[in-house]
């Protein structure tokens, strides 16, 4: 890691130092030669870069603006009609939408991050190591942080890792848990089911037998421990007993709500016994044949529920890449990426603070905080500002990402609008007229951007 | 206890009592302090990990074979390292189309590199040492052209390059990225150019020398660190670019970038060749990282808006 000295200076070069001096100074022999001379030498130090930029750059700017005032195939004029379509097209109305909630998220997160990772780095004699492990992703693709973040998300617990350690913490604190997702009972059948939970449709007494036949199970979810479902003998006369099976036969057959050669039972579902005023009373949990047995109960009529959380997505993991979190796993995706700029930023400028400022407040018993908060970030807000500017330039094109990481049924739900503009123009839509006008729409995102660069460029030369 | 034991406990607390005396802090303050840094180290620790391990954890894939990434998570192999295969790597480096586009990967990023710094550092110089009318607001331009998002030269360069005859090729690549890394090049080889000392160009032009002269003998010597931030720079973006290969280039000449992601159609079941791939993707990136990041640092620090 490059020292913080050097570092600093090259953030203080950003703001006042030698960096980047407004007008470098004029050499006095240039009256000697002509100014035409001058500008002789001056273009062909330029041409190769001013043909490049003109022909590649410039060009491509015009084109595309006039081309986004033209229809799909670019030979009717439309006027602002692509514009218009934008805003009312399902498809390109969310990239838009998505697109504003990772400008206001991603680099607000990123650079906050990059401070704490900073100021803590600071205090540890390994922090230049902890920067460099941290920064490490910004020399990787987009592509293969992508390739990355998919695995770690992907829905099944025993294959990614983020599904593999909450499933790991629930059994620590829950248990086993089981799940079924999905289960439910048959319409016509002797249970009724209420908010999710499966009951049984009368009341029963001890003695009696309560026994659940579910379907709507994938046989994957059945635990291999599963055997075959057995008819419970009549229970003592404190007990209800029954079983919790699987009323399928693989391959077909068999009667509805019977047990039979086939059926399997499910093992580990929690089984509660409810009075009549709705308090659980008792509970047990099935065995491997779906058997339970609930003991200890005084007379009197309870029903025999299957609460909720046997069939919701407990254990099993959460759908990470399912439309409702995708945008959500992408961004942290980013800021695994962009985090350690921000933090490499922050740092340089915080080695560019005077230390001196910072250790008076202290001799005059100043908290961490207060040093922090009156004096620190004060002096760091010209960092902070060039580093969301950066971010947020970079966030408003951000492209691989979302293209790679969203399986196809969350790609519509994680759209952007530089993924849009893609799929429009190149990625099967063919149509770019839309395409030219969502480019310009990125291009008049940046415009603030531009401006507060300029900005910044005539303050840096008026100092 | 003897008395040669008390005398000494006695030196002993009064030499604390004056080390106490001496600094602020209490007993109770240096516990706080010393929990505080192990709190903070710990904290570290932690994000560290979570830092490292998506990294660790794609390499691992990589060195498993496709029916034990199918069945079981990398993390498996702490306890069964007898699934460690290089299986994955023997399979794309004897894969024509894999190893094609590494090849592509290389035909694009090195002359692109190279124009990017050729041309770039031309401008810079005049940019920083040739007076001419507009500089200023030539310069001005380039900072406003740094913010450009790339996606707007898409349609027109496809049609440009189209009509040329180079769409699917390399050379559009390559032209794609170099007009789009001279902005940031430029910008950034003016600043650094311009903190050569004034008296070494003085000199140089009083002994006659040609413009260019002093740019090659002058300033680009005394540059090369700034130099070497730029190359590092745009060797990376261009190596890790998937978007403008994606449009541009074909199967033939298609970079590693490409050659992957159409393997992603597929995810779970080519987990093997992904997880693979991308962490080949990532050898170059990374050697280079390691082993010039001050310069990649220096690069970022220098201009930050691309």
């Amino acid at each position: 890691m490059m020292s913080d000295a050097a570092l600093a200076s090259q953030v203080g070069g950003r703001a006042d130092g030698p960096a980047s001096p407004a007008s470098p100074p004029t050499p006095r022999t240039a009256s000697s030669g002509s100014q035409w001379r001058r500008v002789a030498i001056a273009a062909g130090f330029l041409a190769p870069a001013l043909v490049f930029l003109g022909a590649f750059v410039v060009y491509p700017i015009i084109y595309t603006v006039i081309r986004s005032l033209f229809d799909k195939s670019g030979d009717g004029f439309v006027g602002f009609e692509n514009y218009a379509r934008m805003f009312t097209n399902d498809s390109t109305f969310t990239a838009i939408r998505n697109n504003v909630i990772w400008v206001i998220v991603a680099p607000a997160v990123c650079t906050i991050l990059g401070l704490i990772f900073a100021v803590l780095a600071d205090k540890v004699k390994w922090g230049t190591a902890f920067k460099l492990i941290v920064f490490m992703p910004m020399a990787i693709s987009m592509l293969a942080a992508g390739v990355i973040f998919r695995s770690l998300f992907q829905e099944n617990p025993e294959l990614g890792a983020v599904n593999a350690g909450i499933v790991a913490v629930q059994n620590a604190f829950g248990g086993e848990a089981a799940n079924f997702e999905g289960a439910r009972a048959r319409p016509d059948g002797p249970l009724v089911e209420d908010g999710g939970s499966i009951a049984g449709s009368d009341t029963v007494s001890p003695g009696d037998i309560q026994d659940f036949p579910l379907i709507g199970i994938r046989a994957g979810d059945v635990p291999e421990e599963a055997t075959q479902v057995e008819a419970v003998g009549d229970p003592a006369g404190d007990a209800i007993a029954g079983s919790v099976f699987l009323d399928n036969i693989r391959g077909g057959g068999g009667t509805p709500g019977e047990i039979e050669d086939g059926k399997f039972g499910l093992p580990g579902i929690t089984v509660h016994a409810v009075d009549g005023s709705g308090n659980v009373v008792a509970s047990a949990t099935t065995q491997a044949d779906g058997s339970y047995v609930i003991e200890g109960l005084s007379d009197g009529d309870y029903v025999v529920a299957l609460p909720a959380t046997n069939f919701v997505a407990g254990g099993q993991g959460v759908s990470w890449l399912s439309s409702s979190f995708i945008t959500s796993v992408i961004i942290l995706s980013y800021v695994w990426i962009w985090a350690g700029f921000a933090m490499i930023m922050i740092a340089s400028g915080l080695s560019a603070i005077d230390r001196s400022l910072q250790e008076a407040a202290r001799t005059d018993g100043a908290s961490e905080w207060k040093v922090f908060t009156k004096i620190t970030a004060p002096l760091l807000a010209p960092v902070l500002v060039v580093v969301l500017v950066t971010l947020i330039i970079n966030v408003l094109k951000i492209f691989d990402l979302v293209y790679v990481i969203p399986p196809g049924a969350s790609k519509p739900a994680a759209n952007v609008i530089a993924v849009e503009m893609w799929t429009v123009s190149f990625g099967g839509g063919n149509d770019q007229g839309l395409g030219s006008a969502l480019a310009i729409l990125l291009l008049l995102l940046v415009l603030p951007a531009m401006i507060i660069n300029v900005r910044r460029l005539r303050e840096e030369k008026r100092s | 206890m003897t008395a040669e034991a008390t005398l000494r406990t006695r030196v002993k607390a009064s030499s604390a009592e004056t080390r106490a005396g001496q600094r602020p802090r209490t007993v109770g303050q240096k516990i706080v302090a010393f929990l505080g840094t192990t709190v903070v180290q710990v904290v570290l620790v932690v994000i560290a990990l979570f830092w490292l391990v998506p990294s660790i954890g794609l390499f691992l894939s990589s060195l498993r074979s496709a029916s034990d990434s199918g069945t079981s998570g990398w993390w498996t192999v702490f306890t069964a390292p007898t699934q460690l295969t290089l299986d994955n790597y023997a399979n794309l480096l004897t894969n024509p189309t894999i190893l094609g586009s590494i090849g592509n990967t290389i035909l694009i990023t090195v002359p692109t590199t190279l124009l990017v710094v050729l041309i770039g550092s031309l401008a810079g110089h005049a940019l920083a040492w040739v007076q001419f009318p507009g500089r200023d607001w030539l310069f001005i331009a380039i900072v406003v052209l740094l913010a450009v998002p790339l996606q707007v030269a898409l349609i027109p360069l496809a049609q440009l390059f189209g009509a040329l005859g180079i769409f699917g090729s390399v050379l559009g690549v390559i032209i794609y990225h170099t007009a789009f890394g001279l902005p940031f090049a430029i910008f950034l080889m003016r600043n650094f150019f311009s903190q050569v000392p004034a008296e070494l160009l003085e000199a140089a032009r009083l002994d006659g020398a040609s413009e260019f002269r002093i740019f090659r003998q002058v300033v680009l010597p005394l540059g090369l660190p700034a130099i070497a931030s730029l190359a590092i720079f745009q060797f990376l973006w261009t190596w890790n670019d998937l978007l403008i290969a994606l449009i541009f280039t074909n199967s033939g000449s298609q970079p590693l970038t490409v050659a992957i992601q159409s393997q992603l159609r597929q995810f779970g079941a080519n987990i093997d060749v992904l997880s693979a791939g991308a962490f080949l993707s990532m050898i170059v990136p990374l050697i280079v990282f390691f082993a010039f990041q001050r310069y990649f640092v220096q690069a970022l620090l220098a201009g930050s808006n691309k």
